[in-house]
């Protein structure tokens, strides 16, 4: 029987099959570490009591978790109009070059909270316009955007390094980094906010990029949901013939919601840029533009959804360096595997048990 | 008949949701034999070939092969029993050779060598024994349409198929293509073999079968003897001769004409020529019929006409003007409407909720929001036409789906016609749709009509044309190959359609 088309009640699909998908991958994860040597619980209880123990345990959860909104967000805004846009990652990267440039222009002269507008702004541009080409690619020429948006987050990456080895680099230094923003071109911490519920920050980088990505997932709500722009991206994503029907424009569609798609991950380089590291460095976005994809995925492709999903993985990978700080016999290598395996099974295989799921339902439905 | 029927179906039934694709389905087929099923779209002849090719499982009843009774759960299954398909739509590998596709899935071995050597000794045997010759190291994408198609045969020969079942084999053959595929099953039939050919064409029923069943609305209505029928009782049959619902309709007050099309020629994706050369006019007030068997090209027609095909040549002119390159949403500012043939793909989205549907394609006007939609007066304005159209359940914000066909369809007329046009295409308007909604919908186009507005319809029900158009075209292989009026008898349109006379 097929089940792919039967509905299943909201609490099934949003709570049950992520909560199965999230347990199936903690028991193989569980399994992993045993094979290693390691009791598992003991290793489930650090990897929690390192991201959720402390406030600064929290502090680094949530700023993990704030760059999983941002590429999550910007995956699902591509989902939405039919479109799979796997360069979240070189996006971002770009998007960091975008916010960089203002930080290393403004910081001289005015304070941070004139910079990030504008540093919101550089990156979203700067995002954007990496991710335009792919756009134009697949509206004008059907050229795959999967496969174009992979292409240009090796290109994206080729670039930034030949940028901030020779273009950026501070004159006389090794690393390959612009050199440290002053005051103006930093983001200020939320202590306070954590102050408020009794934690101490410490030195984890939260900082103020996460309001702004809260306040991102509600203005991506309002355009999927409210705005004309977003039905239209809607049809087109649901049903594309009945797009052509509506005279809604394929190219103009898609392009727009690739480029709001890019902004979105490349506003995702204000956190480690201008919120934490305080300059741009090599390889600062570290995979987060592909857990947005699993992100995004898990949550529905739902800004709520999306929050919830970044701050699970935002406890995967705190808590991850927890572990493998407390355990040697996990190494970082393990954390990493264990993140697969979620990604695995809340992302790649996020449908597995819908069949049985939807079999089971139905036959007791029958019954009651 | 002292042999077992080559195939025997007993009781089949079939329901997807509420809809009763097949009902009770008895039929045998004499082995050695040609037999025909025809019915229109829809009369669940696809679905019962499904079934026997293990797509679909019946709900209830017997398949019997040669008298032993068999479980046809996929389609391997099918073939060990010895059955083989042709489709309408090819199931060829396009990029490898004649010979490749012949082993896939029969490759006997890891290595393809000797299942390829046999295949070739296989195939040259098969060429001689029923004249497919083809070429077996051509790359299946060179060869021409009917080549593919004796491919398809080939396929199914090869894998040892006793009875051949052919689905609507001729809708992309020329009609000289056809005359061989003919001879060939001649051929088949007198070495033994059993086809079964599913068409909508009377004319090939006539030239090849030994016997035919009609099939109308899921059910099997007659089995014949194709040398004690003829082409008008069949038609007949087909169609049905259940009650029309007469819509009660004055004398049309034709107008000025609104839609010209001139010499208008459509292609489709795959480069084939679906509308050739067609000229006519709609004037306010009346409404024209397309009638037509499915297929011969009134998709394109309207599918040109509103914008969503462009055509290869030939012009489309609204009150004169030509439209040009206007897509969709520029000709519904020029006033006009369309009801599109296929609700689910086009007409509606079936994942959104009502009140989306009830703005799709119109969306972009002001009163339902500037860059943001106003939902107040989207969901009113879609409350008021639940109420004007009696849809049920009276809920905006159901999901689409969840909707009965005939409220699906409501849905899409409300939409359409609350527009108050100039200008109405609608193609198959009750299309899978209960009898009271048919009768509301007949009522609406009416009156349209009474309110001026010009309309072209097409509708593969022959009743439902004959019912509501002023002036019938009838469409063949693209073309129009006449024009009758509204008391034109059945079954002259009905030979008309069927292209035996003009």
């Amino acid at each position: 029987m097929n089940t792919a088309s039967l509905p299943l009640p909201g609490w099934i699909t949003f709570g049950l099959i992520p909560l199965i998908n999230l347990v199936l991958a903690f028991f193989f994860s569980g399994l992993v570490v045993w094979f290693i040597g390691e009791n598992p619980f003991d290793a489930l209880a650090l990897m929690l009591e390192g991201a959720l123990g402390s406030g600064e345990g929290i502090g680094f959860t949530l700023y993990f978790a704030t760059n999983f909104i941002f590429t999550g967000l910007s995956v699902a805004v591509a989902i939405h109009a039919g479109l799979f846009n796997i360069g979240s990652e070189g996006q971002a990267y770009v998007g960091g070059l975008g916010a960089a440039l203002v930080a290393l222009s403004l910081d001289h002269y005015v304070p941070w909270y004139v910079t990030m507008p504008f540093a919101i702004l550089g990156a979203a541009l700067f995002g954007a316009g990496w991710a335009f080409i792919p756009a134009f690619l697949q509206a004008k020429r059907g050229s795959h955007i999967v496969i174009t948006t992979i292409m240009f987050n090796f290109i994206g990456a080729a670039l930034m390094v030949y940028l901030l080895v020779n273009v950026l680099i501070v004159p006389g230094k090794m690393a390959p980094e612009t050199r440290t923003f002053l005051e103006g071109g930093q983001l200020p911490k939320l202590d306070w906010l954590m102050a408020l519920f009794g934690l101490k920050l410490g030195p984890a980088p939260f900082n103020v990029s996460f309001l702004v990505a809260l306040v991102m997932c509600v203005v991506v709500w309002a355009l999927i949901w409210r705005t004309k722009l977003g039905y239209e991206m809607r049809t087109l994503g649901v049903s594309p013939s009945a797009a052509v029907y509506a005279g809604i424009p394929y190219a103009r569609t898609v392009i727009i919601a690739m480029l709001i798609s890019g902004g979105l991950a490349g506003m995702m380089a204000l956190n480690p840029v201008l919120g934490s590291s305080g300059r741009l460095q090599v390889e600062f976005v570290g995979g987060a533009g592909f857990v947005g994809i699993a992100v995004s995925l898990m949550g529905r492709n739902h800004p709520a959804g999306i929050i919830l999903a970044a701050i699970l993985f935002g406890i995967l990978y705190q808590g991850g360096d927890w572990v493998s700080f407390e355990m040697p016999n996990i190494t970082r290598e393990m954390i990493v595997v264990i993140q697969g395996l979620v990604i695995l099974f809340a992302g790649a295989l996020e449908y597995m048990t819908r069949p049985a799921l939807a079999r089971l339902y139905y036959s007791m439905a029958r019954k009651a | 008949m002292s042999q077992a029927p080559a195939i025997e179906l007993v009781g089949i039934d079939k329901k997807f949701g509420a809809v009763h694709a097949n009902k009770n389905i008895n039929l045998a087929v004499a082995k050695g034999s040609i037999h025909g099923i025809i019915g229109e779209n829809g009369a669940g002849k696809s679905t019962l070939m499904s079934i026997l090719y293990g797509f679909y499982h019946a709900d209830s009843g017997e398949i019997r092969v040669g008298g032993t009774p068999v479980t046809i759960r996929d389609s391997q299954a099918a073939i060990n029993a010895g059955i083989g398909m042709v489709h309408q739509h090819f199931m060829l590998v396009e990029n490898f050779t004649v010979l490749e596709n012949l082993v896939l899935g029969a490759e006997g071995g890891m290595l393809l060598a000797g299942g390829v050597a046999r295949a070739r000794a296989e195939l040259k045997r098969l060429a001689k024994d029923y004249g497919l010759e083809v070429d077996p190291d051509a790359v299946i994408e060179e060869l021409p349409v009917g080549l593919q198609q004796r491919v398809e045969i080939l396929k199914a020969m090869y894998r040892g198929a006793e009875i051949l079942i052919l689905d609507e084999p001729t809708g992309v053959l020329t009609p000289a293509e056809a005359d061989h595929l003919f001879r060939i099953l001649g051929v088949l039939r007198d070495q033994g073999k059993t086809v079964i050919l599913i068409t909508h064409k009377l004319r090939e029923i006539m030239a090849i079968t030994d016997t035919v069943s009609v099939m109308r609305r899921g059910e099997m209505v007659a089995t014949r003897r194709t040398a004690e029928t003829t082409v008008e009782e069949l038609a007949e049959l087909m169609v049905g001769r259940r009650v029309l619902l007469r819509v009660e309709k004055g004398e049309a007050k034709p107008g000025d004409v609104v839609l010209s099309v001139r010499n208008l020629t459509v292609k489709d994706g795959r480069g084939v020529t679906m509308v050739d050369n067609v000229s006519f006019d709609v004037r306010a007030g009346e409404i024209v019929g397309i009638a037509g068997v499915a297929g011969n090209g009134q998709s394109e027609l309207l599918e040109a006409i509103s914008g969503i095909r462009m055509p290869a040549s030939g012009e489309i002119l609204i009150d004169g003007e030509p439209i040009g390159k206007a897509d969709p949403a520029r000709l519904r500012d020029l006033g006009l409407a369309h009801i599109p043939e296929d609700r689910h793909h086009m007409g509606l989205v079936l994942r959104f909720e009502e009140y989306e549907n009830a703005i799709l394609g119109y969306h972009r006007d002001p009163k339902y929001g500037g860059l943001f939609l106003d939902l107040d007066a989207i969901r009113k304005d879609a409350v008021e036409k639940i109420e004007k159209y009696d849809i049920r359940p009276p809920n905006p914000r159901l999901r689409t789906a969840n909707f009965s066909g005939g409220n699906q369809q409501k849905i899409v007329v409300a939409r359409e016609i609350e527009r108050d046009p100039k200008l109405l295409l609608i193609g198959q308007p009750t299309r899978g749709v209960d009898i009271g909604a048919i009768e509301f919908i007949h009522r609406r186009i009416i009156d349209m009509r009474d309110a001026g507005k010009a309309q072209l319809l097409v509708s593969v029900e022959l009743d439902e044309i004959r019912a509501l158009s002023d002036r019938i075209l009838v469409m063949f292989a693209g073309q129009i190959v006449g024009e009758k009026t509204a008391d034109a008898g059945e079954q002259t349109l009905g030979l008309m359609m069927a292209g035996i006379a003009a």
